[in-house]
């Protein structure tokens, strides 16, 4: 029911679309957004939606515009052309009332340094009180959903209890990335925005990251933006991946359907008289059986691999970068012979 | 309840918060301090000397003249700087992302500087009534003239101070900004009468709200003949509250639009992109 879209492949345009869903249902809906800093454009007709609930990841090579995309859609850049809708506003002339219904996470740097985490989240929590209650039209929470987020409630929702009445500047990095997030949750947002969110986690805190993004999705029925260079997140995260490159998006789709994009790219190793080989098959089944056919049981060491997200983004990314230059994915029918050990 | 409102209170809230902060962190304390005591040093050192021409003491005459340069050299300093340095460390980017959240942040910025301006002032006026004999704290014609003074002096300076912060393009630009409000002192009459400066100095130095202010707590504490060493001979008292309307007119008329702009381009990226300057900078 997704749609996969490659740009290039389907229309060059990249009219995304979700066919059955009316466009008032999008928590965002972005058709052909163009940014355009001088000479140089960095976003050439980006499109994509978001139902509500929906956690999905924008994926890209570093300048391919994830940042800027972002920045526009939090209501803080001005774009260059194109027609985006964010909790059906145009973010551009977003008022506070639409304000008050998005959380962004900023990086942080050292702001409010003097200031207690308690403190803090309860004077930022309060601006979002004339806000409380049943959502404008647009809006899908459930009345009577009060905010600002009771702020007892959220410090143990982010893990900082113990370091509630502590001065920010004395929070260890992890500590202070969750104290990030808890602000940009504090007004119980329906649409969240997270730009690298886990960057400088230590595996635990990471972990700790997904689940309360697990939490927020499911409980508080949270629209999720999230921009990661670490596709093992995305996987476990994004219902929707979406790959940004050369300022368009090349692919749009679960993280099971990106991958089955480049299943004809499995990886078949195997080793025979202490030789070992690497081939990749367009149809591995086929390929093993032949295999098995000609040496039988001499073969050893058998491995047949899917390609990975990781293997699907590179080639995705590879391609939309060297488009027009001509050369597509290769085909890679040729075998491999990788170092030669014996035994 | 009105949206506004709320984060006009909250505002207030935010300033009276980060004025507790400032007089519980010790090393913004001893900034504090060491300010109001080289002052006091300063006068202690000159009190024996007499303004020219009279037999009253430099120290005290100075001290009355500290008090507007307190109010008139926060204002537009303190204020700037702080802009610079929380738009640098993405404070104003945090503010930007809640709604209503500039509006908060700058009432609280007015709250915060202009409790600062006031309880500086008052130590020293405290401080100098207990040292120095001949301020006349007593009258009530002092406190009717110090009052609207310091009071219009926060406004004529606050506004601009603004304005200056959103000019200025890094919180190390801004130091300038300190070491020419120095400069402006030097020439506003603060530590010596004015009238013994070359005459086109005196005509710079007039046209900031800094002398103004110098003269306004100066007529306010000092005896009437101590007026005979200004210009005119006079403590100008209806000069002295237009000049200061005017710069507050001024300020409070460019401000909004300033911070405006300044508002408008603040992003997650450009705070990511001084901060990468600024590490830059100290790295190399």
């Amino acid at each position: 029911m997704s749609v996969l879209n490659w740009s290039g492949v389907l229309s060059p345009s990249a009219a995304w679309h979700v066919p059955e869903e009316p466009a008032e249902n999008l928590v965002l809906d972005v058709r052909d957004l163009r940014m355009r800093y001088g000479r140089t454009d960095v976003l050439s007709g980006v499109s994509f939606g978001a139902r509500r609930g929906e956690v999905l990841a924008l994926l890209g090579p570093n300048g391919a515009g994830k940042t800027t995309t972002i920045e526009i859609l939090e209501g803080f850049r001005m774009r260059s052309s194109g027609q985006v809708s964010v909790l059906g506003t145009d973010p551009a002339r977003g008022g506070e009332a639409w304000r008050a219904r998005i959380g962004v996470v900023l990086q942080s740097w050292r702001d409010h340094g003097k200031w207690r985490v308690r403190e803090l989240l309860a004077h930022l929590g309060s601006y979002y009180a004339p806000y409380s209650g049943p959502p404008g039209r647009g809006g899908s929470r459930a009345p009577g959903v009060p905010r600002p987020w009771d702020v007892d409630e959220l410090i143990a929702t982010v893990g900082l209890t113990e370091q509630a009445g502590q001065r920010v500047r004395r929070l260890s990095g992890g500590q202070r990335r969750r104290l990030d997030v808890a602000i940009g949750i504090v007004g119980r947002p329906e649409l969240l925005f997270l730009d690298e969110p886990t960057a400088g986690f230590d595996p635990e805190a990471r972990r700790e990251f997904h689940d309360l993004v697990h939490r927020l999705a499911d409980r508080e029925e949270a629209t999720i933006l999230l921009t990661t260079h670490d596709l093992d997140e995305a996987e476990k995260l994004a219902d929707r991946i979406l790959i940004l490159a050369a300022g368009r998006i090349i692919a749009d789709g679960s993280a099971d359907e990106l991958s089955r994009l480049m299943s004809t790219e499995a990886e078949v190793r195997w080793s025979r008289d202490g030789q070992r080989f690497v081939h990749s098959a367009d149809e591995p089944t086929r390929f093993v059986s032949e295999l098995f056919r000609q040496y039988g049981e001499s073969v050893e060491d058998l491995e047949v691999r899917r390609a990975s997200l990781e293997d699907t983004y590179m080639a995705l990314v590879r391609q939309a970068e060297s488009e027009g230059s001509g050369s597509g994915l290769g085909g890679g029918d040729a075998i491999r012979k990788f170092a030669v050990v014996a035994g | 309840m009105n949206a506004s409102w709320v984060a006009a209170r909250a505002g207030v809230r935010r300033g009276w918060i980060e004025l507790k902060h400032t007089f519980t962190t010790p090393s913004d304390l001893v900034t504090l301090l060491i300010f109001t005591g080289i002052l006091l040093g300063v006068m202690l050192w000159t009190h024996n000397t007499t303004v020219p021409g009279t037999h009253f003491s430099l120290g005290t005459a100075m001290l009355a003249s500290m008090l507007g340069m307190t109010v008139g050299f926060n204002g537009l300093a303190t204020l700037g700087s702080i802009l610079t340095v929380e738009r640098e460390d993405g404070t104003l980017l945090r503010a930007k992302a809640t709604p209503n959240g500039m509006t908060g942040y700058l009432i609280g910025k007015v709250v915060t500087v202009s409790g600062t301006i006031l309880i500086s002032v008052a130590a020293t006026l405290i401080t100098g009534a207990l040292l120095f004999s001949g301020l006349a704290v007593g009258s009530a014609s002092t406190w009717l003239t110090l009052i609207p003074v310091v009071l219009l002096g926060l406004l004529a300076t606050l506004p601009i101070g603004a304005v200056l912060g959103s000019l200025f393009p890094s919180a190390r630009s801004a130091g300038l900004l300190t070491l020419a409000m120095g400069g402006l002192a030097a020439i506003s009459g603060i530590f010596y009468p004015i009238t013994h400066l070359p005459h086109w100095l005196q005509w710079v130095g007039q046209m900031f709200p800094l002398y103004w202010l110098g003269l306004g707590t100066r007529s306010a504490l000092l005896p009437a003949n101590l007026a005979s060493v200004e210009v005119g001979h006079s403590w100008r008292h209806l000069a002295t509250f237009g000049v200061l309307s005017a710069w507050a007119v001024a300020g409070l008329l460019a401000a909004p639009i300033l911070l405006r702009w300044v508002a408008r381009r603040e992003s997650g990226s450009s705070v990511a992109a001084r901060r990468e300057k600024v590490l830059r900078q100290a790295a190399g």
